[in-house]
């Protein structure tokens, strides 16, 4: 796989809530093995444009491509999707990793994990256990497969969401916040497995809080401020910048 | 009458009663669905309709919507009713409790948060997929204790049909106790109503226990 694919692109982004203007024009491209990290001040737009990127949300002006295919752009106010089995197979690039985990409380950890492979990919049941039995290796929970969600801490869910997703082999995994709903104490663990992707060179998008851990995993950052890319480069570049708003941020943050 | 000849009596009535009640679940639990989805629906007036009819049908006593089913076809369009006794007292019940059952499916569906519907969405379920194997799982469990609920009650319920003189248990029992002026009849048939519900009970405690796995 080249690193110098795009495997995301989004162009022109523009959405409101009603009166408010919560995306102002953002572009934004991943190229294939990147880890980008998206930070920022609270209601600055981060979710949403995590939202649109996954098609959880529309948008009101812009495109988006995955893999250099075009899933959906706006024309004149509409929008305009890739016709349906495109699309299906346009959304097979990306995986979301949720704030709250999202697990689904009635399925085994195993279930969770085997049941989208199976039933929407249609791939060989065998293959995929053994493959999530792997994957719940890599997280350190390969005695948990036949708990249910409730049985597990915080930290252990979210290793689950991100095996779930994972069994999918997205090309893009996005993640919202991962670590913002956990104890202070569980946030390591989920950290230290993102980390160990980003060195797999797993693509990868993360909107988080978690500075320290930004500056160490990302190959880029996104500083975004009031619907718009206020900063945007290396991890140097982005802490050293002289960008007010940036500075404000880091400030803010220090005296947490 | 001796008291043998009053228990087969009022035994063979019970047979009716069970059967009302069986049908009238197999009938409403289903239809209960479809009530429910019309009065979730996006499309404005057909959720209104629905909420209107549920509203009337949960508003008013089941024994006057029975009097209007059984009689409707005759005063309205000169039917003839005279095999209509029993169907009408079914579709009565179960259009009644399909009513009580859309609500129940409606709260227990929008105790469902969004997240899980948005981790099916990435993960590639379609909307059927969703429905069967996220979400209606998760409902039956937090639904069940109110319909159980209901359930109870339609066993209590069934002897409404008497107002239509069908044949259940209450129907004889009333007529045995009248013509032989004795309260026996009311104990027995109290009675098989209360081990009705011990069994119903028992049977639904089970249930919750089983889903009561996660
Ligand atoms: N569905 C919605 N309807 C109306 N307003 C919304 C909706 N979703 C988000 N908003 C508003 O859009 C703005 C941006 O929200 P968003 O969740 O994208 O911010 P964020 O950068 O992720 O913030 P945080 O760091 O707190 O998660 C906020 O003011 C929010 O209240
Ligand atoms: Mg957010």
């Amino acid at each position: 796989m080249s690193e110098e694919k795009l495997f995301l692109e989004m162009n022109n982004i523009k959405k409101s809530f009603g009166d408010l203007e919560v995306l102002k024009d953002i572009s934004l491209s991943v190229h294939g093995g990147e880890v980008l990290s998206i930070i920022g001040p609270s209601g600055s737009g981060k979710s949403t444009l995590l939202r649109i990127a996954t098609m959880l949300e529309t948008m009101d002006s812009g495109s988006i491509k995955y893999m250099g295919k075009e899933a959906v752009h706006v024309e004149n106010g509409s929008l305009h999707y890739a016709k349906p089995h495109e699309l299906r197979e346009i959304k097979k690039n990306f995986g979301l990793v949720f704030q709250s985990f999202n697990l689904f409380p009635h399925m085994s950890v195993m279930r969770n994990l085997i049941d989208a492979p199976i039933h929407v990919q249609k791939r060989d049941k065998e293959e995929v256990i053994s493959e999530a039995k792997e994957l719940l290796k890599k997280m350190g929970l390969e005695d948990k497969e036949a708990y249910y969600p409730s049985q597990l801490s915080g930290g252990q869910q979210q290793r689950v969401a991100i095996a779930r997703a994972l069994a999918l082999k997205p090309n893009v995994l996005f993640f919202d916040e991962p670590t913002s709903a956990l104890d202070p104490e569980l946030t390591g663990e989920v950290l230290k497995v993102i980390k160990g992707l980003a060195e797999e060179k797993m693509t990868m998008v993360i909107v988080t809080h978690e500075m320290s851990f930004a500056k160490n995993i990302s190959d880029r950052i996104i500083f975004m401020d009031k619907g718009v890319i206020a900063v945007e480069g290396n991890p140097d570049e982005v802490f050293n910048s002289d960008n007010i708003r940036m500075q404000e941020f880091l400030g803010k943050l220090k005296h947490e | 009458m001796n008291f043998i000849t009053m228990l087969e009596q009022i035994s063979s009535g019970m047979l009716n009663t069970i059967l009302i009640f069986f049908l009238t679940l197999i009938f409403s639990l289903p239809l209960g669905w479809i009530i429910a989805f019309g009065r979730m629906s996006k499309n404005k007036i057909l959720s209104s309709i629905t909420g209107f009819i549920i509203s009337v049908l949960r508003g008013t006593p089941l024994m006057l919507q029975l009097m209007v089913v059984f009689y409707g076809p005759y005063f309205l369009f000169k039917l003839p009713i005279t095999n209509w006794r029993f169907p009408a007292i079914i579709v009565g019940f179960s259009i009644n409790y399909a009513a009580y059952f859309a609500e129940i499916y409606r709260s227990g569906i929008s105790a469902i948060p969004v997240g899980q519907y948005e981790a099916a969405h990435i993960l590639g379920f379609n909307k059927v997929q969703t429905f069967f194997k996220i979400i209606l799982p998760q409902v039956v469990r937090i639904i069940l204790p109110a319909v159980t609920n209901e359930v109870i009650t339609l066993v209590k319920d069934t002897s409404l049909a008497f107002t239509l003189s069908y044949m259940e248990m209450f129907t004889i029992t009333k007529q045995i106790a009248s013509t032989q002026t004795t309260l026996m009849p009311f104990a027995i048939a109290g009675l098989f109503y209360y081990i009705f519900n011990l069994l119903v009970s028992f049977i639904m405690r089970k249930l919750e226990k089983k889903l009561n796995y996660y």
